[in-house]
């Protein structure tokens, strides 16, 4: 039933006039992952900066909530260019992804390292010094800085998986 | 004396590039790493590159930015080399036939030049201005080259993929 209704929705949008122009011109799918993925760097290389500094690994003459402060912020405007070309890629090829799990668990992954990143982006300009009250805060910062690293992982395997496993 | 074709061979008949070929599970794996570390990379480079012209953490100091930032970057670079160099390996001649994977190569020896040519003759003066908001000029175009040049190293990538069928 919702593999019907899904698949009559898959070939509807893959008939669209916007489709139809991203399958035929060669350059467009290949371009628009090229945006991408230079989004995904620049939202991923945030969000682990931040992370290794929670782990004082990188830039620990910073106090967090700086780093956090020059990270965090760029993260929105670029996800929202994620959200446009992704959209665009699954207009051009809406099986590829719509009939894939792996597409949903990235997408689940995605809303776990949102709620992560923007808790993190809270619970600092709320409290600069929040994750440096006292141990329990220290270790429970390390765990989070740890799940938002490896979320943001699963995320980018995630995305390089679903050319794999693809059906029909 | 060894020649560059047999070396290339010899790499692309071992056991270890026949188990990437072969195996339906090591090729995806290294490349998702390959795509991660690119992207650790290319990010971090960026950061560096939009305070070199000036267009963020302008109140941090440009080696304080560079010290805080590199030492991901080079990490990540090691990795992207590696994993890399196995995805070649597997199908060293296929690669080395693609127009994008050659230019990919050269884009980034151009990205390296571009940053070792800013480190010596740029970093003898970087005390004088690496505070100031906007750094002079041959910075902010090592910057601006820096970011065309890994926008096209990322872009050359993609093709390979669109222009290459392995396996």
């Amino acid at each position: 039933m919702i593999d019907a209704t899904l698949g009559d929705f898959c070939r509807w949008l893959a008939a669209t006039p916007l489709s139809n122009t991203i399958q035929t011109a060669g350059w467009i799918i290949p371009a628009l992952q090229t945006v991408h993925i230079l989004g995904v760097a620049t939202l991923f290389s945030s969000a682990i900066i931040v992370d290794l500094r929670i782990w004082r690994v990188l830039q620990r003459d910073v106090p967090l909530a700086d780093v956090a402060r020059r990270f965090i912020p760029v993260i929105w405007p670029v996800l929202l260019i994620l959200l446009i070309t992704g959209s665009l890629l699954i207009i051009g090829e809406p099986r590829r992804s719509l009939f894939n799990s792996t597409f949903y668990l990235k997408m689940a992954l995605l809303a776990l390292a949102v709620t992560l990143t923007g808790a993190l982006q809270w619970s600092l300009s709320s409290a600069p010094e929040f994750w440096d009250k006292g141990l329990g805060r220290r270790i429970a910062g390390r765990l989070v800085a740890t799940f938002s690293i490896l979320v943001w992982c699963g995320i980018l395997f995630a995305g390089r998986w679903i050319a794999y496993t693809q059906v029909g | 004396m060894l020649h560059f074709q047999d070396l290339i061979s010899y790499f692309e008949n071992s056991g270890l590039a026949d188990d990437i070929r072969e195996n339906d599970v090591l090729f995806p794996l290294i490349e998702s790493v390959h795509v991660l570390s690119i992207c650790l990379v290319v990010g971090s480079i960026l950061a560096v590159d939009l305070r070199l012209l000036g267009l963020a953490s302008i109140h941090r100091s440009v080696s304080r930015v560079t010290r805080g930032i590199l030492p991901l970057t080079w990490c990540a670079f090691v990795v992207a080399v590696a994993s890399g160099s196995l995805m070649f390996i597997s199908n060293a001649t296929k690669y080395l036939d693609n127009g994008f994977f050659i230019a990919k190569i050269f884009l980034i020896g151009a990205a390296g030049l571009n940053m070792a040519i800013f480190h010596g003759m740029g970093a003898k003066d970087l005390p004088r201005w690496e505070n100031d908001t906007r750094p002079p000029l041959p910075a902010r175009l090592a910057g601006g080259l820096s970011i065309l040049l890994w926008v096209a190293v990322v872009a050359c990538g993609r093709w390979i993929g669109f222009t290459m069928k392995v396996g």
